[in-house]
C-alpha cells in the first residue's frame, strides 16, 4: 500500500549513510521498516496537505556528523516532523535526522520503542555524543518546551535558547546548520492554553486553536536551511563565550526566518509557496 | 602460564579450560561441583573457594594467574549463601593472589551490573557507576563484587587486576543468563516496550576472557561483541514465542503458564536496555568476534 509504503521514502531509507544489520535494525534500535513505515504517510502530507517547499538543502552535508539546530513554530510538532521529512526526501542526500525525545515520552509504553526505531533517544547529552560520534545527523530545538508553546500574538519569536546544544556542537565539533521553519504559526495558531488541563495529564501544555482539533489547518509550509556555522572550541569554554556563539546561531535563525516571512505574499497561504528560483519541489 | 580457574565446571569456564590448556598453558581448576570427563592437562580440585583446600591449591600451586568464574545468580542461590560465595569468595581469592605471588587476576563480572533505568543513556562505558542494586536487589551482590575486584586495582597495585562486565552470551551449552529466560518456549515481554539485548557467542565470550588472561589486562572493561538487536528479534530469531504482557499482571505470570521464572524486580530488564561500549576493550586486546548476532542466535535456534 502506498500510504505505508511510498516508493521514494522506501528508496532514500535505502540510501542513507547508516548501517543496518541483518535484521533492518542499526546500533542504536532504529528500524528500517518502521522508517518507511512511519514517514510513508509523513511525505503525503508533506507534498498534498502542508504543501512543504524546502529550500537550501544543499547546506545539509551528505554524510558526516552535523547538528541542525531550529525554531519551534506551531504546538503540534509538525514542525520537527516536516523537517525531517525535507531532510529525508531531499534525492540529492538523504539524511535521517534525530532528535533528543523528552524523558516522559521515552518511560511511556508504546512511545518508547516507537521512538527508539525512528532514531529518537532519550534527551541526554551522552546520547547526543554517541549519535555525532557515530556520524549522525541531530535536530534540535534549543527553545525547548516553552518555544513550542508559543501563542499567535508572539509567532515566529524565538523564545530564551538553551546553550547545551552549543557545548556539545564544539566538544563534538560538529558544524550547526541554522534552520527555519515558516508556516506553521499559521496551521496551529495557538490562543490560548488550558493550564489546568496540563497539570492533570502532566504535558508541558496544551493548547486551543481555532480548528479545535489538534491537526493543522492545511497552510503551506516552508522550510529554509543556512549555510553550516563552525565554532572553535571545545566546550569547556566560560559562559559568556558560549553564550556568544549561541546569539549569533540566534541571529542566523531570526535572518532566515525574516527572509522566510517576507517571502510569503500572505501569511495564509493555501497554495504552495512560489518558487522563484525553481530550486527544489519533491 | 600456570592458570588457575574457579568455578571451572560452569559451562563458559569449561570452554576457557579448553582454549588455555590447547595454547600450551598447564590449567588448575577448583569448583564445588565434579567435572567428571575433565580433560588431560587440567588438573582439578572439587573444593569450595572459601574453605581451606582452596587456599591449599594456592600454596602448592603457586599460580601466574587466577581467572575467577566462581559468582552464582538468583537463579540457583538464596541471598544469603549469594552474598557469601560472591562477596566472601572474590574477597578471599584476592588475598590469596596478594599473599600467594599470583600476577594476574581476571574477574569475569556481568554487564547487567550497570542496570537498567529508563533514562540510562545506551553504550554504558566503564567509568560510570554500577546501579543495578537500586532497582534489582538479587544484583546487589554481584555489583559489590564487580567493585570489590575493581578495588584489588589501587588494593594490591603489583596485582594485575582485570574486571571485565561480560554481555549476555547464547551458545551450544544453553547456559548463561539469556539462555535460562529463553528456555521454555515462551518468553514473557512487557506490552509496549522492546529493549535491545546485546548478546555473543559463547566462543567468543571464551575467546574474550582468554585474551584478557594471555595480554596481562588491567583495568575494568565492557566485553561484547556484535550490536544489540531488540528483544523481539531474539525471540524471532531463537525461534521462541514472544508474549506480550501487561505491565501489572507481568510477576504474577512469571514461572506459571510455560513462562520462566524471574524475580519480579527483574521486571527493569525486560522494558529497558542495557548496551555497553566495548570499544575500551577492543582496543587493549584487539579482540574481534567471530560470530554475527544472527548466527548467535540462529544457532542456538537449531543446535
Amino acid at each position: 500500500m502506498s500510504f505505508l509504503d511510498d516508493p521514494q521514502v522506501r528508496r532514500n531509507v535505502d540510501r542513507l549513510p547508516i548501517e543496518f544489520d541483518d535484521y533492518g535494525f542499526d546500533r542504536f534500535g532504529l528500524s528500517k521498516k518502521t522508517l518507511v513505515r512511519a514517514y510513508s504517510p509523513m511525505a503525503l502530507i508533506y507534498r498534498r496537505y502542508l504543501k512543504v517547499t524546502a529550500f537550501g538543502l544543499q547546506n545539509v552535508p551528505a554524510e558526516g556528523r552535523a547538528m541542525v539546530v531550529a525554531n519551534h513554530s506551531g504546538g503540534l510538532g509538525a514542525d520537527a516532523a516536516m523537517i525531517l521529512t525535507s531532510l529525508l526526501l531531499n534525492d540529492e542526500a538523504p539524511r535521517l535526522g534525530q532528535g533528543m525525545a523528552e524523558y516522559f515520552l521515552t518511560r511511556s509504553p508504546f512511545a518508547r520503542p516507537a521512538l527508539t526505531r525512528l532514531g529518537h533517544l532519550t534527551g541526554l547529552p551522552e546520547h547526543g555524543e554517541q549519535l555525532l560520534n557515530d556520524e549522525r545527523l541531530l535536530l534540535v530545538f534549543p527553545e525547548g518546551a516553552r518555544g513550542a508553546g508559543k501563542l499567535y500574538k508572539d509567532r515566529y519569536k524565538l523564545v530564551h535558547f538553551g546553550t547545551g546544544f552549543m557545548r556539545l556542537a564544539l566538544k563534538m565539533n560538529a558544524p550547526i546548520i541554522p534552520c527555519a521553519f515558516i508556516g506553521g504559526e499559521e496551521s496551529f495558531p495557538q490562543l490560548f492554553h488550558i493550564k489546568w488541563l496540563a497539570k492533570l495529564v502532566g504535558g508541558p501544555f496544551v493548547p486551543v486553536a481555532p480548528q479545535l482539533i489538534y491537526f493543522p489547518l492545511p497552510v503551506a509550509c516552508q522550510v529554509y536551511y543556512a549555510p553550516p556555522m563552525q565554532f572553535d572550541g571545545d566546550g569547556s569554554e566560560p559562559d559568556h563565550v558560549i553564550q556568544q556563539y549561541v546569539d549569533d546561531v540566534r541571529h542566523s535563525m531570526e535572518r532566515l526566518i525574516s527572509t522566510g516571512l517576507d517571502a510569503r505574499p500572505q501569511a495564509f497561504m493555501f497554495e504552495r509557496m512560489p518558487d522563484p528560483e525553481k530550486e527544489r519541489r519533491p | 602460564m600456570k592458570i588457575l580457574i574457579t568455578g571451572i565446571s560452569g559451562t563458559l569456564a569449561r570452554g576457557v579450560a579448553y582454549r588455555l590448556t590447547r595454547r600450551g598453558h598447564k590449567v588448575i581448576g577448583i569448583d564445588r561441583r565434579p567435572w567428571p570427563d575433565v580433560p588431560e592437562g587440567v588438573e582439578m580440585h572439587q573444593a569450595d573457594i572459601r574453605k581451606r583446600p582452596a587456599e591449599d591449591v594456592f600454596r602448592t600451586s603457586r599460580p601466574d594467574a587466577l581467572v575467577h568464574m566462581a559468582t552464582v545468580t538468583h537463579f540457583t542461590t538464596e541471598t544469603e549463601e549469594r552474598y557469601r560465595i560472591n562477596l566472601g569468595g572474590t574477597r578471599k581469592l584476592f588475598e590469596y593472589c596478594h599473599e600467594y605471588g599470583v600476577k594476574q587476576a581476571v574477574f569475569v563480572g556481568r554487564h547487567t551490573v550497570y542496570g537498567a533505568t529508563p533514562d540510562s543513556p545506551l553504550y554504558h562505558t566503564e567509568d560510570e557507576p554500577p546501579l543495578a542494586g537500586a532497582a534489582f536487589k538479587e544484583l546487589a551482590d554481584l555489583v559489590a563484587a564487580d567493585l570489590y575486584a575493581g578495588s584489588a586495582l589501587w588494593r594490591w597495585p603489583e596485582l594485575n587486576t582485570a574486571v571485565l562486565r561480560l554481555c549476555y552470551f547464547l551458545g551450544p551449552s544453553r547456559g548463561g543468563t539469556l539462555a535460562g529466560f529463553l528456555s521454555k518456549s515462551k518468553v514473557p515481554l512487557v506490552l509496549g516496550f522492546d529493549p535491545l539485548y546485546q548478546l555473543m557467542h559463547e566462543w567468543d565470550a571464551e575467546e574474550a576472557i582468554t585474551l584478557a588472561v594471555e595480554r596481562q589486562l588491567r583495568g575494568v572493561f565492557n566485553v561484547a561483541g556484535p550490536p544489540p538487536v531488540p528483544l523481539s528479534i531474539v525471540c524471532e530469531a531463537t525461534g521462541k514465542t514472544a508474549v506480550r504482557i501487561p505491565e501489572p499482571l507481568y510477576s504474577s505470570v512469571l514461572g506459571r503458564f510455560g513462562f520462566p521464572y524471574l524475580p519480579p524486580s527483574a521486571i527493569a530488564h525486560v522494558k529497558y536496555p542495557i548496551v555497553i561500549d566495548n570499544s575500551a576493550f577492543v582496543e587493549a586486546t584487539g579482540f574481534e568476534p567471530r560470530y554475527t548476532a544472527k548466527q548467535t542466535m540462529e544457532g542456538f535456534r537449531w543446535n
